[in-house]
């Protein structure tokens, strides 16, 4: 980051890390109402008018794959070429790289794509950004997501998202497929974000730009989309039914609808003197809520 | 740490002071320099880390992740000692307000009571709860010393209050002690050996000098004792009883406990809550039990008792049960050139420093990325998530 006076600094000056699903199996699914060209011209219109606004703003895009996560773009590393065209030969490199790292031969429907770890490393960037002075430009995620939650990213994708609550970043969630996630309708909420499923994916750029292209400071004077009522209530691991009332494994917090003799998560006996050390090594299922 | 020149009065406090003169030390060609603070502060943290996970290394300890804390404050005549500044009493009182800030960020699930000692009497300033706030508030309008302080008498009162709290829950007292002495009614080594029977784990912090009784004490209940040094290491000792501390399995009884999950209520909805007795407007949860109306979560119930939660609540606390593995540090010879990313995989620092010359950084022991020290810190601390390790499949499979 080239070091500004802080005059320029002002609090319209936004950080915006853009998390684009790169997920093959999402793009080449035929539930999928848009092609992976049409999205990419029009979140590359979108990502330039985020720089066109403010001679400070800064952009950088991680993409999200099936097998790996990398940045493909960051506006403050260019020298005068700040386009962000430049991502494309990036973008290519990573999608031929994500390609050659899968192992799986079939996977059922259109898997997951690994929000987690692209949503660690943008906080890890965002940190950095934290720590180069007082003066620094303010930093928001937004997920461009189409594919489906992944049940075992849960516990990281929570942790991330307390994570950037404690720092103050709302995360941002643009949502592209043909289902709500429950992941990014938590995300959102818990940072104070937007969450936002366009109807007509035809005018994305549209939505990019009203929506989400406002910086913190002037969301206090628009009517942005309300959140919409977030489902915070529990599934049990046994049944994995949404439960109102439930049972709580005061060891390893596991939920349970029923009550049990014995904790299937941690092993632990209950209403009675634990003997056995429990072997919390078993691998824990993790809600899919 | 800011001070302006005092006056005469204050003159022989001022030479107490703790200095500031710390933060240099001496280099080779006997030269004052400021200490690195980075690898200072890195350094430590390492400690701090390898202490941790070779804890639990040893032994398979839980996590006592359900806990039920009172907080002592001494309000004794020597909380009001200026050798912190202010006072004692405040710097106390500040270094609370974080640690309960802090406590409540790393325990949803756990509550705290404060109790202050003046005059040589414990008093229940607050009732174990859950609110950070209300304990705040009522910590910082009693903040005044006066007369002896009684270790006995707080432990009885700890005692008392703990005695109810059900089986599951890990029962814990931190006292913050500025007297030197204690003035008890009587033998205060048999209320030390009551709150052992009742598994009641007793830390102290002292300000000014270590006591042997102090120290006993801890002993006993398997706590931790420490004097803080000045306002700086009282944070830091202070804070360091925030995350869940290792619990022996014996001490708290597995149990599965009843919890509500109640949904938030539709907005624009008039209703009487239970906890203010107010009529609000939109908003609030409804208990799935009782239907009473609660503002905000996590809580008990007030008409049914049934603690209610919500789900990103328990998510909070699991990646204490699952912490990111510690990195290794980089032998910055031992890895050739060739082999070494240029930039950090979190946040794209550049690994090395000017000159070329590699810097200092540490690996993952699962996905083999490097990271810079920064990064070390928040994925640890903050963060939890190793990202190399969440950027790839096939590690996920395995794990």
């Amino acid at each position: 980051m080239t070091p500004v006076s802080s005059k320029q600094y002002t609090d319209d000056v936004s950080l915006l890390m853009v998390l684009m699903d790169t997920n093959p199996l999402f793009w080449s699914s035929t539930a999928t109402p848009f092609s992976f060209s049409k999205f990419l011209s029009q979140v590359l219109s979108f990502l330039n008018s985020i720089i066109l606004l403010n001679q400070l703003n800064q952009v950088v895009v991680i993409a999200t794959g099936f097998n790996s996560c990398d940045y493909i773009y960051d506006s403050s590393l260019g020298h005068g070429n700040l386009r962000a065209e430049t991502l494309l030969q990036k973008l290519e490199e990573f999608v031929i790289k994500d390609e050659e790292l899968n192992k799986q031969e079939s996977v059922d429907g259109i898997g997951s794509s690994l929000l987690s770890g692209s949503l660690s490393m943008a906080l890890c960037y965002i940190q950095r950004v934290f720590r180069s002075g007082s003066i620094h430009p303010q930093p928001r995620i937004l997920c461009l997501h189409g594919s489906q939650d992944g049940p075992g990213q849960y516990v990281a994708i929570m942790n991330s998202i307390f994570s950037a609550q404690r720092s103050m970043v709302p995360i941002d969630s643009c949502v592209i497929g043909s289902q709500h996630s429950a992941f990014l309708q938590q995300a959102s909420y818990i940072t104070g974000g937007v969450y936002l499923k366009p109807q007509q994916l035809d005018g994305l750029f549209q939505y990019l730009t009203t929506v989400f292209a406002t910086d913190l400071h002037s969301r206090n004077f628009l009517q942005l989309p309300k959140p919409v009522g977030v489902d915070f209530r529990a599934s049990c691991f046994c049944h994995k039914n949404t439960i109102d009332m439930g049972y709580i494994c005061s060891v390893c917090l596991s939920i349970f609808c029923k009550h049990h003799k014995k904790c299937s998560t941690c092993g632990s006996a209950f209403g009675q003197p634990q003997t056995s050390v429990s072997t919390s090594n078993q691998k824990r299922k993790a809600p899919d809520n | 740490m800011k001070e302006t020149r005092e006056t005469s009065k204050h003159g022989r406090e001022h030479t107490q002071t703790r200095g500031p003169g710390e933060s240099l030390q001496e280099d080779e060609s006997g030269l004052l320099r400021p200490i690195d603070n980075q690898a200072l502060h890195h350094a430590q943290y390492r400690r701090r880390l390898r202490s941790l996970s070779s804890a639990s290394a040893t032994s398979r300890i839980q996590k006592g992740l359900i806990r039920y804390l009172y907080l002592v404050i001494d309000l004794s005549r020597a909380a009001g000692e200026m050798d912190l500044r202010p006072s004692r009493m405040v710097v106390v009182a500040k270094q609370v307000e974080a640690f309960i800030r802090e406590f409540f960020d790393q325990n949803p699930l756990s509550q705290i009571g404060l109790i202050s000692i003046k005059n040589g009497v414990a008093q229940c300033l607050t009732d174990l709860g859950g609110s950070p706030e209300s304990h705040i508030k009522v910590l910082m309008g009693k903040l005044e010393c006066a007369g002896e302080a009684s270790l006995q008498n707080a432990l009885e009162l700890v005692h008392e209050q703990l005695d109810q709290i059900p089986s599951y829950g890990h029962r814990e007292a931190i006292i913050l002690y500025s007297a030197l002495s204690t003035c008890d009614p009587g033998d205060v080594m048999e209320t030390i050996q009551k709150c052992k029977n009742s598994k009641i784990r007793c830390s102290v912090i002292g300000l000014s000098a270590e006591l042997y009784i102090c120290k006993y004490l801890c002993q006993e209940t398997g706590g931790l004792y420490s004097v803080a040094l000045d306002e700086a290491h009282l944070k830091e000792l202070i804070l360091e009883h925030a995350p869940p501390p290792p619990a022996i399995a014996e001490f708290a009884i597995a149990n599965l406990i009843k919890m509500g999950f109640p949904q938030r209520a539709a907005e624009g909805v008039i209703s009487i809550c239970s906890c203010h007795k107010e009529a609000k407007f939109g908003g609030g949860y409804t208990c799935p039990r009782c239907k009473a109306r609660v503002c905000e979560l996590p809580t008990e119930c007030r008409i049914c008792g049934l603690t209610l939660v919500s789900s990103p609540h328990l998510a909070r606390s699991y990646h204490h049960l699952f912490p990111v593995t510690p990195f290794d540090d980089v032998a910055p010879l031992f890895v050739p050139n060739h082999r070494r990313p240029k930039a950090c995989f979190g946040c794209q620092q550049s690994l090395l420093n000017p000159g070329n010359l590699p810097g200092r950084c540490v690996t993952c022991p699962k996905c083999k990325q490097f990271f810079c020290l920064d990064c070390d810190i928040y994925i640890h601390e903050s963060l939890h998530n190793c990202p190399g390790c969440e950027s790839l499949r096939d590690s996920k499979s395995l794990s």
